[in-house]
């Protein structure tokens, strides 16, 4: 063997970085490298969100005139399905657990890997064989039933192909979704470094831990539920479609027992990516710590058991709505807990106002207003009156969009460095997170307020005298969009052979993630570390903007 | 070199076991991981099936009728039979893992077999029972017109009633329970081919048993969908 060959045989060199040290599409289609697959995941949901954006524009458009400005009605419906689809099965489920958190989660535990990485990387093709499935129902004339995809309408005869492909489409991203729960779960209770006890975890790992309890328990139900949906399109079993016997509201009780606790597999990570920022970027370790960890485990368990609240309107006993409001105003209690623990870490604290940081305190306000407007519809006396109207579709807006969009942003330019070894460009940062801001409350203000009069959701044409407010919210959709075009221009800039090279520490954070270099080596860390406490930024010590922080006993080497 | 010499020339190193990935610090570690991973998988699957448990009672509340008169068509005692079958494969499978525990490599190969061919036996039953109600017209849903014949095979109180309608109800129902527990038998049956593959090869033994004992586990929820799915469609009058 010649010394060329011994060198090419050998394992990947100790200490490269996890980017450059194979190469090739192979090597990134087949890595069973956690960082390899957050970053497919990221540019997958990504390119899913761009999809959905234009579905969103072109609805927002269409809605500028009264009669509808710009697709016909039947397309419109086409449009506004699809929007709610793809955004919600390939961006805002998947998003932030799937792309950060599959990056993330072994770095901050202080492993080489997630427990399971070959089941992670199959996750990673399901996911994507989903996607493409979604995207087939543009070519097979498309899908018209709304996201909820409820029967009888859903499943008629005269419904083509389109309905069949969501259907396998969903089936196949919710069994990526358990797979990456299951490997979360049992990477957080097995691999956790040396040292590091269950309350020495981030607490966007206890996010993770929730998020996780709701996809391996709740996604198989909808699993289910569409593939009876499926075979009862293909031959009429009786069980969904009344014309045979079968009962459409079962489909609903299914299809809210995953869909609203997957409202939490969205928010509970979002929440775990502010619980890090506001407190790096705060310099004060996290107030509540407890508090806040258990919340999300109270989240998690309580959102089991409030989905009834989608079907206030579908005959339900009044008893059954009485407990189901009842348990959806328990979930208030622990939302309003983390609330008030960021904003005491922020309290007296040193505030830098960067990028993750803009984006968390946009999250604070829009989640703030998400919140409170979900009581309204929590409530059975003034859910009745606002069901179906834009007050329900600006509510999740305001969660969906302003809250998970909005901290997945806050996530992604926290961890930008460390996922790329790149700083993004600060000013462009801030533009981007004003303009989202800004944007995001013109789009979706006026929504709540042509609600609150009486606009139904989901029609192509809407009454005279809502124009203006629906034109002020096609021109925010604008502005948003625009935000998001700095977002992305700022980071993918960054990437350009001239970007400015992250430190390995770059916010002075205290997590495992921020010991490792940026980007990280394949195998993470060069030596074990240990755990330690999360939020303790007592010994780390700022050197330069180029160098970041260091801890004391490194500074003193 | 063939992989197994490759293998033992490893182990004669005293080299860590060829099957402990890269990510975990020991065997032990791999295994308790492993294990967990599955357990949760696991509770998926119950949460799966958990959605036709609820349509079957659904249907069962608003259509107790029918579904009195549907479980005529089932054979008590192909599903006792597929019972004790399945139930036997379970006695085999958890005898693999003690088999693989104590490196007993003869007896491994034997309950592995074993469980496959119980498997097998479970399925030729099940095929049976789904040609016999297929032929004589007793499909799921709006597929459903049994057969003159086996009309007048039923038992006398039966007979003697109108066939209801939406009498595919049940039949879906059966056929989706049944059907998806089949395809879960389907892949237990391929994942101890690949168990008998991999024991053939002497790669199961004291150190090593983490596939033998996984599947097992998998296997046992098999076996428990189908103890709670025999008494619900055959026996419940």
């Amino acid at each position: 063997m010649t010394p060329a060959e011994a060198a090419l045989a050998a394992p990947a060199v100790a200490g490269e970085s996890y980017l450059t040290h194979r190469r090739g599409v192979r090597s990134w289609l087949f890595t069973l490298d956690h960082k390899r697959i957050g970053i497919m995941y990221l540019a997958l949901i990504s390119a899913c969100l761009l999809l959905g954006g234009v579905f969103a524009l072109v609805v927002r458009l269409h809605l500028w005139s009264p009669g509808g400005a710009l697709v016909s009605n039947d397309s419109y419906n086409k449009m506004f399905t699809l929007h709610g689809a793809v955004m919600i099965f390939l961006f805002v489920i998947p998003g932030i657990p799937s792309a950060l958190g599959n990056f993330v989660l072994p770095l901050q535990v202080g492993a080489k890997d997630v427990a399971f990485p070959r089941v992670n990387l199959l996750s990673f093709w399901l996911f994507c064989a989903g996607a493409v499935l979604f995207v087939a129902t543009l070519v097979a004339g498309g899908l018209d039933t709304g996201w909820t995809l409820y029967p009888p309408y859903s499943l008629e005869s005269s419904r083509g192909l389109g309905i069949l492909l969501a259907l396998s489409g969903v089936f196949l991203a919710g069994f990526s979704s358990i797979l990456t729960g299951v490997n979360f779960i049992a990477t957080i209770h097995r691999m956790r470094a040396p040292g590091m006890g269950w309350f020495d975890l981030p607490l966007f790992l206890w996010a993770l831990y929730a998020t996780g309890i709701i996809q391996i328990f709740a996604t198989p139900v909808l699993g289910i539920t569409v593939a009876l949906g499926f075979l009862e399109r293909l031959f009429h079993l009786g069980i969904f479609m009344p014309e045979y016997g079968g009962d459409p509201v079962l489909f609903q009780h299914f299809f809210w027992f995953y869909s609203h606790p997957a409202v939490y597999i969205m928010i509970l990570p979002a929440m775990g990516i502010v619980s890090e920022v506001v407190s790096v970027f705060s310099r004060k370790p996290i107030f509540g710590y407890r508090f806040i960890a258990m919340s999300s485990i109270a989240i998690a368990v309580i959102g089991f058991f409030v989905w009834g609240h989608h079907m206030f309107v579908s005959g339900q006993s009044r008893w059954s709505n009485l407990v189901f409001s009842f348990l959806t105003l328990l979930v208030a209690i622990p939302s309003a807990i983390k609330t008030f623990n960021w904003l005491a870490t922020m309290y007296k604290g040193a505030i830098v106002l960067k990028t993750p940081m803009l984006y968390v305190l946009s999250f604070f306000a829009i989640f703030g207003v998400g919140g409170l407007t979900g009581l309204f519809l929590g409530a059975l006396a003034t859910d009745i009156p606002l069901h179906d109207t834009y007050f329900v579709v600006a509510h999740f807006h305001f969660v969906m969009v302003g809250a998970v969009m909005i901290a997945f942003l806050a996530g992604l330019h926290y961890w930008w460095p460390k996922l790329t070894g790149r700083m993004y460009d600060e000013r462009t940062g801030i533009a981007s997170a004003i303009l989202v801001f800004l944007g995001f409350n013109l789009t979706f203000i006026p929504q709540f307020l042509v609600g609150v009069a009486g606009m139904p959701r989901r029609y192509a044409t809407y009454a005279a005298r809502f124009q203006g407010m629906n034109r002020l919210s096609t021109v925010g959709a604008f502005v948003l969009t625009l935000g998001l075009g700095f977002a992305l221009y700022g980071l993918l800039a960054s990437l350009r052979r001239s970007g400015a090279r992250a430190p390995a520490n770059p916010w002075g954070a205290a997590t495992l993630e921020w010991s490792a270099a940026s980007p990280p080596i394949t195998e993470n860390f060069a030596v074990p570390p240990l755990g330690r406490r999360p939020y303790d930024y007592n010994g780390l010590r700022k050197v330069s903007d180029e160098a970041g922080w260091v801890g004391v006993e490194e500074g003193a080497r | 070199m063939s992989g197994d010499a490759a293998r033992e020339a490893r182990a004669d190193a005293a080299a860590p076991s060829p099957y402990l990935a890269h990510h975990f610090p020991s065997m032990a570690a791999q295994l308790e991981t492993s294990k967990l991973g599955l357990w949760l998988f696991l509770g998926s699957e119950v949460l799966f099936f958990s959605g036709l448990f609820t349509a079957y009672g659904v249907f069962r509340a608003n259509h107790w009728a029918l579904f009195h008169y549907a479980h005529h068509f089932l054979d008590w005692r192909m599903g006792a039979l597929n019972t004790v079958v399945l139930v036997s494969s379970n006695l085999t499978a958890a005898w693999s893992v003690r088999s693989a525990q104590l490196g007993d490599r003869r007896g491994l190969l034997r309950n592995l077999a074993l469980t496959l061919v119980l498997a097998s036996v479970f399925l030729v039953v099940k095929y049976f029972e789904y040609s016999h109600k297929l032929h004589n017209g007793v499909g799921w849903g709006a597929a459903c017109h049994p057969s003159a014949e086996i009309l007048a095979s039923l038992p006398d109180a039966a007979r003697a009633l109108p066939v209801p309608r939406d009498l595919g109800v049940f039949f879906s129902v059966y056929y989706v329970m049944t059907g998806l527990h089949g395809i879960h038998v389907l892949v237990g049956m391929g994942l101890y081919l690949w168990l008998l593959t991999r024991a053939s090869r002497g790669h199961f033994g004291a150190g090593y048993y983490v596939p033998v004992d996984a599947v097992a586990l998998y296997w046992h929820l098999v076996d428990l969908i189908w103890i709670f799915l025999f008494p619900l469609l055959y026996l419940i009058g």
